[in-house]
């Protein structure tokens, strides 16, 4: 089989045209950041639509926030009742789970499930809106759609995944303290006070800076395929797949490097 | 053929006489992917005018009227919109031309989480400072106007093609635009419900004389607009006489391989010797 009939039907694309391709991404999602951050401090702002996508996002999102946010807390706390008995150390798993719930595992697993549920809904709602020439018409209407379609997306998810992350951390707390006195016996109080004690300010501000940033990738990288979806409703399911793949995959990428930030500003090492 | 009734009584920002052109076109330039799609194409659209323009698909025709609204920018070229020129104006600059320009897709481009009243009335609530009274009662003109007032509480996805057309018509006129842009308003549509929209296209053309840019691959429609007027007495479309020409000048221009082929109105075209347009009027 001669190479031109394996790829009958495939389109190459030269490295240059690829590498061409991928700046220009970047530098349309840097110019649309920029913008939908620059809307805030221009006329008019969409208060009504930043309080619509808040509870869209928020309150819509709080069901499946609580339920991930108790069964991770449980498991962690199962886990690591194992590996603490061992050592004869079950008192610590307060600790343990108030930690890794703060600081990382309640921010992660908030900002993937909102990813997996708004960074989908914002590409797919705005790549419909592009494929049939909604986005057009709003500008052709003299409405600027990043002022009124991104900027109140991106201000209402940065703002909701912060006080979602926090009931997440509340809800994973309390399923670590449901498994660790009804399955190992410990003493409810016990519990708490270990737990509470063992957070100090810098898992707390990381805990609670991570939620902002990941509130931002979800947003943008969610409007950011939306608006930038091309043909039909094929392009549209490829926009919203791919903003779901990306937001996710960033989340996790800068959950390290913040993690690293943190703990050289703090001097821990 | 009936047309529906004139409820609206606004000033006409038509100047009788006016030959200032609204839309200029010079050397414009414009490719995708490699393709060149407009080539270095120049016509004007004078105040009052209607200019519809023909060509076979993908010949650049819906190009045209985005490049007017600025929601495309050209490779090479300049143009000129109600004496400002759109190649050179900011995003933010062009918003407030678009507010004095009204657009009719060809798909409607309704809204379609809106309602028909908050589509219709998107300009005025966007504005923000306009009274709930006025809005109701622009809504109400508006869909009057194209006869469609009991869809008012109703959602795009509820209405058929004919209709949504209609309502994109409303939502276009309904702040009194200096021009309107249409792109293939009965594209897609079954002959008679085309008339009624054509219809509808004559009576804006002649009751507000609206300077417009009519993009259709359907020559007939053209034609229709070209040889009947709006008789406001009767509320309905009259044929004009044989040689006879309508209060609104009627102008058509024809595209070929990225390149304005014709452009003049009906006597002239009916006369061309090219044998393209000879054989695309036939």
């Amino acid at each position: 089989m001669a190479a031109g009939d394996l790829f009958s039907g495939v389109d190459l694309i030269s490295p240059a045209e690829f590498a061409k391709e991928k700046v220009l991404a970047i530098q349309e999602y840097a110019l649309l950041v920029w913008r939908s951050l620059g809307n805030l401090f221009r006329h008019p702002v969409y208060w009504g639509d930043m309080l619509q996508q808040a509870d869209l996002i928020g309150v819509g999102s709080l069901p499946i926030v609580v339920l991930t946010g108790f069964s991770i807390g449980g498991s962690l706390a199962l886990n690591s009742a194992n590996t603490l008995q061992r050592f004869g150390s079950l008192s610590l798993i307060g600790q343990l789970v108030a930690v890794g719930m703060v600081t990382e595992l309640g921010p992660v697993i908030t900002g993937l499930m909102v990813s997996g549920r708004n960074a989908s809904g914002m590409a797919s709602e705005l790549g419909s809106m592009v494929v049939t020439e909604q986005i057009d018409a709003m500008r052709a209407l003299g409405t600027d759609p990043t002022k009124k379609l991104v900027t109140p997306r991106v201000t209402s998810t940065v703002f909701m995944l912060f006080f979602l992350t926090i009931i997440a951390d509340a809800c994973g707390l309390a399923g670590g303290a449901a498994v660790s006195s009804l399955l190992f016996g410990m003493d409810w109080h016990q519990y708490w006070s270990s737990a509470w004690q063992a957070l100090v300010f810098r898992d707390v501000f990381t805990g609670l800076l991570k939620p902002v940033l990941f509130g931002f990738i979800i947003s943008t990288i969610g409007c950011y395929y939306g608006m930038s979806a091309q043909g039909g409703t094929q392009g549209v399911g490829r926009a919203t797949t791919q903003a779901v793949v990306a937001s996710s995959i960033l989340i996790i990428v800068v959950d390290f490097f913040v993690t690293r930030l943190t703990m050289t500003l703090f001097g821990y090492h | 053929m009936a047309a529906p009734p004139t409820p609206l009584e606004m000033p006409a920002p038509y100047v009788a006489g006016s030959t200032e052109p609204v839309i200029v076109f010079e050397e414009v330039s414009i490719g995708f992917e490699g393709k060149q799609v407009l080539d270095a194409i120049s016509f004007r659209l004078a105040r009052g005018e209607t200019k519809a323009i023909f060509g076979v698909a993908g010949s650049g025709k819906s190009t045209i009227l985005k490049l007017a609204l600025g929601l495309l920018k050209p490779d090479s070229g300049r143009i000129y919109v109600l004496g400002e020129e759109v190649t050179q104006m900011s995003e933010e600059a062009l918003f407030d031309l678009r507010r004095r320009i009204g657009m009719v897709f060809q798909e409607s481009a309704l809204f379609d989480s809106l309602t028909v009243r908050e589509n219709v009335a998107f300009r005025l609530l966007e504005e923000g400072n306009v009274p709930e009274e006025e809005i109701d009662r622009r809504v109400r003109e508006a869909l009057s106007f194209v006869e469609l007032e009991r869809t008012v509480n109703m959602f795009p996805s509820e209405l058929s093609g004919g209709m949504r057309r209609r309502v994109a018509i409303a939502r276009a006129i309904i702040t009194q635009p200096e021009i309107l842009l249409y792109d293939s308003p009965t594209g897609g549509l079954d002959p008679v419900t085309s008339t009624t929209i054509i219809a509808l296209i004559v009576k804006q053309r002649d009751v507000y004389k609206t300077s417009s840019l009519l993009v259709t691959h359907r020559l007939q429609d053209a034609f229709i607009m070209a040889t009947h007027y709006f008789d406001r007495e009767t509320n309905q479309l009259r044929a004009l006489g044989s040689g006879a020409h309508g209060e609104v000048p009627m102008t058509f221009l024809i595209l070929r391989n990225g390149k304005v082929i014709f452009d003049g109105d009906i006597d002239e075209l009916k006369q061309t010797k090219d044998e393209y347009i000879r054989e695309y009027i036939s």
